[in-house]
């Protein structure tokens, strides 16, 4: 196990090195700079700030630098925000949008485990049309789309819960939370509706039955820890799903999220944020899959982690 | 002696979209304490639905009892609400399936397997409980069951998940212990030794079995009465020595003459030819009548009733009535017959061996 993480570990960075240089000369190969838009400024005085920032060196030298800088945790200064540290504001911005993101995940995925379990359990009834009619509604209605829809009747006509900002606390988070919810709901369920249908379907749970167990002890501790695995497997692009909904959904709610500042700093070619927060977001997934694959063998005792051949 | 299970007339369809599949079309038999009844019958015969739905563990929205009654200790088992169901699964009754490959929960150990039904049936705390579980294993021939039962289904070898299954079924010390074709997943030389394992802990816990198989060596081997399954009815039953040196049903003939043995001349092995009837349209007589060489034109037009051949041997062919005409069996079933006494082509001198 130890070897298998360490393995993993050295892998993990791997990716994410790669990750970082292809972010990389991707946004250099736009065209623009940060101060480009700038139009005040005569060419002499362009040329001196992009002296300040390095930005008259090749690209090469650039990158060694970042590359360099970033080895030792630098995420570099905001162009943007008065020269404020790139670490500092995407952890200014993190609450918001990880309260987001796990509440949306969390929210629905039990719910849509539920839905699956109850749409396997009373197969063909009414309970397993609701369920279907629900994951279609979740998979084909955008989570934008549905955001407004919630904005107008919960916050605008019934005035349950604020239409955006952040300024009212958790009370805040409710309507984009369930926004950001759909989606994941929607795949949970689909998911393990199938894999319990199957799952019910086999020996073991023919055997179990034999044993005199009830309804409820065959579905929740017999089949639903074996009905688990696809739906694990999926987790990982689930939660990157959430986090690129969430650049979305932030700026429908008008949230100071990562995402909001991130589509932001897009438009203004704010090289060091752009870089951040992409890293920011491809550290935090290459650790969910990783999550997700330790999580396999937690449930499934086949599938063994090991560190391979020597 | 003491009946334990008494099946009578029971019927049982499957609805499916094709229409009524008449799987079990009144079937009759009934189990003693202690005995082990052999079902034989080849696929699609309803040997396994017939178990199943002693267990109750056919699908409730597609399956259905048209007719009859199991009674089990003089309670009818078709009428017993899940609940009650429940409480005898497990517990009086209990089962081994076919494959012990996927028989076994993948994802949990198998002591908790094990314990589950103890835990279930009996009132006993968890620390006895696995106690009981390390006792079965070790009774079921698993060395070291201390360490192994913290173990998960996919580190043991086929035989020993058998054995495994056996030691859940064993549990509770059922009265009843139905064997789905407990040994056909397995090789050869592990299903010998799950056979002796079987009729060992029924000489130990003295519990009736119903063991089901198509392997007509094995039935020599365990069981002390046959029936004979076919088209969703029972053809024969008798006892082991009756249904092998004595048969009387042109569906027993076949299956007997296309067991190898070593002791016959021909090279080629009889193969019964046709395919079984299609139970969405059970035929109106014989259901073999089509496949018999033996059949008379009754065959086709009336199913025939059981005729008694001895208290403990009957069949369901017009061939015992008395004014049907005489045939002639296949060569290899008059071979047998010979050692039999009381069969008509019986050679030996009364109460000689055979």
């Amino acid at each position: 196990m130890a070897k298998y993480i360490t393995r993993r570990v050295f892998y993990m960075f791997i990716t994410f090195f790669l990750i970082a240089t292809a972010t990389f000369f991707l946004m250099k190969a736009l065209p623009g700079s940060p101060i480009s838009s700038a139009s005040k400024l005569s060419p002499t005085q362009l040329a001196v700030v992009e002296a300040k920032y390095g930005l008259d060196q090749p690209i090469p030298v650039q990158y060694a630098k970042y590359m360099l800088n970033l080895a030792q945790g630098d995420l570099g200064n905001s162009f943007q925000f008065k020269n404020a540290s790139v670490t500092d504001l995407i952890i200014d911005r993190l609450g918001p949008s990880m309260l987001l993101g796990t509440q949306g995940l969390v929210l629905g995925v039990a719910i849509g485990i539920l839905l699956g379990m109850i749409a396997a359990l009373r197969q063909n009834t009414i309970w397993d049309y609701g369920s279907t009619f629900v994951a279609i509604i979740g998979i084909s209605i955008p989570s934008f789309v549905f955001a407004t829809f919630l904005q107008y009747w919960l916050a605008v006509e019934w005035k349950i819960f604020p239409v955006g900002l952040w300024k009212d606390g958790w009370v805040s988070s409710v309507l984009p939370s369930i926004a950001l919810a759909m989606g994941p709901l929607a795949t949970a369920s689909r998911f393990i509706r199938t894999e319990m249908i199957e799952v019910l379907s086999s020996d073991y749970i023919t055997l179990a039955k034999s044993k005199g167990a009830t309804g409820f002890e065959v579905a929740f501790k017999h089949a639903f820890r074996n009905a688990l695995i696809p739906l694990v497997t999926v987790l990982g692009p689930l939660a990157a799903g959430l986090l690129t909904g969430s650049l979305v959904i932030e700026q429908i709610f008008a949230i100071p999220g990562i995402g909001e500042q991130f589509v932001k700093s897009i438009m203004s070619n704010d090289f060091s944020i752009i870089m951040g927060t992409t890293l920011f977001f491809s550290a935090f997934l290459i650790v969910v899959i990783f999550l997700v694959d330790v999580l396999y063998g937690i449930i499934d005792p086949r599938i063994r982690l090991s560190g391979g051949k020597d | 002696m003491e009946k334990i299970l008494e099946v009578n007339d029971l019927e049982l369809s499957f609805h499916t979209f094709a229409g009524e599949v008449k799987a079990i079309r009144g079937v009759n038999f009934d189990l003693k304490k202690g005995e082990t009844l052999a079902i034989v019958g080849e696929s699609g015969s309803g040997k396994s639905v017939t178990t199943k739905a002693i267990m109750r563990l056919l699908p409730e929205s597609s399956s259905e009892f048209k007719n009859g009654q199991i009674l089990f200790n003089g309670k009818d088992l078709t009428k017993l609400s899940d609940k009650e169901m429940q409480k005898i699964r497990g517990k009086d009754i209990s089962m081994i399936f076919q494959d012990p490959m996927t028989s076994l929960n993948p994802t949990m150990t198998i002591g908790n397997q094990i314990m589950e039904p103890i835990l279930k049936h009996q009132k006993v705390s968890k620390t006895e409980a696995r106690k009981v579980a390390v006792d079965l294993l070790r009774l079921v021939g698993m060395p070291k069951p201390e360490a192994r039962i913290k173990q998960y289904p996919h580190q043991f070898s086929g035989g020993q998940r058998q054995r495994i299954v056996i030691a859940i079924a064993l549990a509770c010390n059922p009265q009843i212990l139905i064997a789905d074709e407990p040994t056909t997943a397995l090789d050869v030389t592990i299903q010998a030794q799950i056979l002796e394992l079987m009729k060992d802990l029924q000489k130990k816990i003295d519990t009736s079995i119903i063991f089901i198989t198509h392997d007509l060596g094995v039935v020599a081997n365990v069981a002390d009465r046959v029936a004979v399954m076919y088209g969703g009815k029972i053809v024969e039953i008798g006892t082991v020595d009756e249904i092998f040196y004595n048969p009387q049903h042109p569906y027993t003939w076949g299956l007997l003459s296309s067991m190898p043995s070593l002791d016959t001349a021909e090279a080629k092995l009889y193969a019964i030819p046709g395919t079984p009837p299609d139970l969405l349209y059970p035929p109106k007589g014989d259901a073999f009548a089509l496949r018999s060489d033996y059949a008379l034109k009754i065959d086709l037009e009336e199913a025939p009733p059981f005729f008694k051949v001895s208290d403990t041997h009957s069949a369901a062919t017009w061939l015992l009535h008395p004014d049907a005409p005489e045939v002639e069996p296949p060569l290899a079933i008059v071979e047998r017959m010979k050692k039999f006494p009381g069969s008509r082509y019986y050679e030996g001198t009364e109460g000689g061996t055979y």
